[in-house]
């Protein structure tokens, strides 16, 4: 049995100052607190923080990672387990979250995988983040580290960022608390003995180099699917090492948010018994994709669950991990409902999914990513806009002489996300 | 206020039923059966000014010769747009409609919609070409269809802009459409679930496609005289990726000399592919277009010769409809040059 | 892509590591790869002992090319 108690702390605005602190829901952030923190990273040759704020005329990219601020109360563990603090279990006391807030990451290009987050115009539509305030961290490392290392870099760079933000929160009596519980198996089938069990079904991309999920520090591409309590994934047990593909890919703030399990949580009692998830991967060999699916409808079974909610993260190859999912976890006599996104072509006319399933009888979309939107010109442009026309989604020449950018919705980070966090989709 | 014009068969004219079903095309000014619940729904803003009507049998014993008769008779009207049916699962009925909405559409130009039952074999034909109004099974959901149809056709015929088809209520007609819906899909997620659970009908907001297929090619029987060709969906292009070729939903494929090129190396090729890490690859780019081994193979006579390009593009959230396009496009220069094989390697 | 070639009376054999998307759009002829970053390749290998591996995976490729079918096949 697990209870967590999520104390929100509402940032309403950052600033910097000459002391770091939360106060009076401002972030004020002294910039050489930050520097000092990260420059002993040896990889790193520059370090540069900024502010982005809803409706500001900036635009971020490429955007690695976002990063919602926390921090322990009480109860076991700290944040990012594994990755930023020591290896112990999460997901129960009290966490206080900075709600309002990101911490975003960018620097020079690692791979096409990145994204944009604009403040205000037609793209901000399209991304959770243009809500937030963001303090952007922007991290150039040396010429000659290599791609693996310079993604490691800024990854730990948002991390440690994040976590000394969420540390100034600690002692903020907090406004709101949410209370979240999950019971072992035994006490949940006493106390609920009529409603139908259901599971999430968490797919985490684990396919190298900007398409890596790590969970208490270890690579999932290397874990078999298991089982982790909902609330470990809101203390940060689960963080996202691919930089962010732009549209689909989640990032380490969506992973704290991820809605799915506050939509289950929601039910959770009334309609049904949502009994924990299931964390599984999408490897890039056949024979990783046969043994994590046929783990996780085993997991599906072993738990005794009526019912499954799967959702997915990238496109392509892991349409068919997702197949998998399904069919086998129906095949098992559960109800299967998928979550996925679409890439039907520009005009929309093409097939969305790469493979498909007849088992597939329900699901929900994020959306088609092959859209082409135009996003205006900005004041501030934080970051590298020339990575426009390489970046997955964009062409020779979205960038404009203006500024302005044509490209497809892929390019906004989290626009077409996969663990249903926006209400845009398609039909 | 709006003209419009509206087909029905003999049955719902009132003429008669089965034994009826040969009549021919007939133009009646005003409404006529259905239409009268039609221009209800219009509330003012359009009328229905003339029926034509035409029997079931008639119209798909005859097509060719009916259609014509009836949009002449449909054109002589002048009117803004044009309403078939519903026909709900009367199977030639729907055809009919189908048809004849198609070719309002197509010949006359004009916005048109028709409604039939899901089942009806008119809506898998046409769904994809006109707007269809999903019905019940039978003329009980006359109401309710009329209710969806009227609007539609009052969109069309002011030109407004049609939403998803979730929205507006029609059949979904293979062109994905985004929008904002009124949940986070996360909360439709359990919301679906909860209904599957119950047994309550829901509906998934992406039905599973089908696919087609092809005739295999014949077998090789004499591989160290054919002429073999590489194709890759993996990106390897030559370094700098010269003609833009985009790391996702590829807009264009490229076809690269390979003659007196040995091996594809780290030096002069790379992938531009965005869906995987590139670092194998890069190193190595024979291990996505297996170059090297196949000049050997050709050196030790088991392969006749290679094609002088290959061909490559970014198969990383790439239309459907663009892969296949290519596809005809390579294989086009692949007859011309008599190539008897294609090794296709995709990461 | 593959159809697309084919339609034209050549036989094409897919290489690929996931083969089930190959199964689902319909390639006749499918001779399973390594892994998605590196099909015909495996970086763990000395560059000989790779090159092995590849002309194996080739060779199993021009099997499935001599090798008549009437549906769609996997060359394992």
């Amino acid at each position: 049995m697990k209870k967590l108690e999520l104390g929100i702390v509402p940032i309403k605005d950052i600033q910097f100052a000459s002391k770091s602190e939360v106060k009076d829901g401002v972030c004020y952030v002294n910039k050489d607190d930050i520097v000092n923190l990260l420059k002993d990273d040896e990889n790193i040759e520059n370090i540069e923080l900024f502010i982005a704020k809803p409706g500001d005329s900036t635009r971020i990219m490429p955007v690695k990672d976002v990063i919602e601020p926390r921090v322990k109360v009480s109860g076991n563990g700290a944040m990012f387990p594994g990755m930023i603090a020591k290896v112990d279990v999460v997901g129960e006391g009290r966490t206080n979250v900075l709600r309002g807030m990101g911490v975003v990451t960018t620097g020079k290009i690692v791979a096409f995988q990145e994204g944009i987050i604009d403040m205000s115009g037609e793209g901000a539509k399209y991304t959770p983040f243009s809500k937030l305030n963001n303090l952007v961290v922007k991290v150039d490392t040396k010429e000659d580290v290599d791609k693996h290392r310079r993604e490691a870099s800024v990854r730990m760079a948002g991390l440690k960022t994040a976590d000394f933000i969420g540390k100034l929160a600690k002692d903020i009596v907090a406004e709101e608390v949410e209370t979240y519980e999950t019971l072992n198996v035994k006490e949940g089938i006493a106390k609920y003995p009529e409603l139908p069990r259901v599971a999430y079904v968490y797919m985490l991309q684990s396919q190298g180099l900007m398409h890596d999920t790590y969970v208490y520090g270890v690579d999932a591409k290397q874990s078999l699917s298991t089982m982790i309590y909902p609330t470990e994934v809101m203390d940060g047990a689960i963080v996202s090492g691919n930089c962010v593909s732009a549209c689909d890919k989640n990032t380490t703030y969506h992973h704290l948010n991820n809605p799915v399990i506050k939509a289950l949580f929601a039910e959770h009692g009334k309609t049904i018994n949502f009994v924990g998830v299931i964390i599984t991967n999408e490897n890039v060999y056949l024979a990783d994709k046969m043994r994590s699916s046929d783990w996780a409808s085993k997991l599906c079974d072993f738990l005794g669950v009526d019912g499954a909610i799967v959702s997915e993260e990238g496109f392509g190859n892991p349409d068919t991990d997702l197949i998998m999912n399904c069919k086998k976890i129906t095949a098992k006599g559960i109800k299967t409902v998928i979550i996925t996104d679409e890439y039907a072509g520009q005009d929309g006319k093409s097939q969305s999914l790469a493979d498909a399933d007849a088992s597939a009888d329900a699901v929900v979309t994020g959306g088609n990513a092959n859209m082409v939107i135009k996003i205006g010109p900005m004041d501030t442009v934080i970051g590298y806009p020339e990575v426009a026309d390489i970046i997955a989604g964009g062409t020779a020449g979205s960038l404009k002489a203006d500024g302005s950018i044509e490209a497809e919705l892929q390019v906004i980070t989290g626009a077409t996300n996969e663990i249903g966090f926006n209400k845009f989709s398609a039909r | 206020m709006l003209k419009c014009v509206h087909y029905i068969n003999q049955f719902f004219a009132g003429i008669g039923g089965e034994e009826k079903a040969d009549v021919k095309p007939e133009l009646r000014k005003g409404v006529v059966g259905p239409g009268s619940a039609l221009n209800a729904q219009f509330k003012g803003e359009a009328e229905v000014v003339a029926t034509v009507i035409c029997g079931d049998s008639y119209f798909n014993e005859n097509e060719k010769e009916a259609l014509k008769t009836i949009l002449d008779m449909i054109k002589s009207e002048n009117p803004d747009f044009v309403v078939c049916g519903p026909a709900f699962n009367a199977g030639r009925y729907g055809v009919a409609c189908g048809t004849v909405a198609n070719a309002v559409k197509e010949e006359l130009g004009l916005p048109v919609v028709t409604g039939m039952y899901e089942e009806n074999p008119g809506a898998d034909m046409f769904k994809t070409k006109v707007y269809i109004v999903p019905t019940k099974n039978n003329a009980a959901g006359m109401g309710e269809a009329v209710a969806w149809m009227a609007p539609l056709a009052l969109k069309l015929a002011k030109g407004e802009e049609i939403g998803v088809s979730s929205k507006e209520h029609y059949m979904p007609n293979g062109v994905r459409t985004n929008f904002f819906d009124d949940k986070i899909g996360a909360e439709r997620a359990v919301d679906m679930l909860i209904a599957k659970l119950q047994g309550k009908p829901f509906t998934t907001e992406y039905p599973m496609p089908s696919f087609d297929r092809v005739e295999p090619g014949k077998a090789i029987t004499d591989m160290a005289h054919a002429r073999i060709a590489l194709v890759t969906s993996g990106g390897i292009v030559p370094k700098g990726n010269p003609d833009h070729i985009e790391s996702s939903n590829a807009q264009k494929y490229g076809g690269y000399n390979i003659e007196g090129v040995d091996t594809l190396d780290s030096e002069h090729y790379e992938t531009a592919h965005g869906g995987y890490d590139p670092s194998y690859a890069n190193e190595n780019p024979n291990r996505v277009v297996p170059l090297d081994v196949v000049r050997d193979m050709i050196k030790d006579g088991e392969i006749g010769s290679l094609h002088p390009y290959f061909y490559t593009t970014v198969g990383n959230g790439t239309a459907v409809a663009s892969a296949k396009k290519y596809g005809e496009e390579i294989g086009k220069k692949l007859v011309d040059d008599h190539v008897d094989a294609v090794i296709l390697t995709s990461t | 892509m593959v159809k697309n070639i084919e339609k034209y009376g050549i036989p094409v054999v897919h290489v690929c590591t996931v083969t089930p998307i190959s199964m689902t759009v319909g390639a006749n002829r499918i001779v399973p790869a390594i892994a998605i970053p590196h099909p015909l390749g495996n970086p763990k290998l000395s560059a000989d002992e790779e090159k092995v591996l590849r002309r194996n995976i080739v060779e199993k490729a021009l099997k499935a090319l001599e090798t008549p079918v009437d549906k769609q096949t996997i060359f394992e």
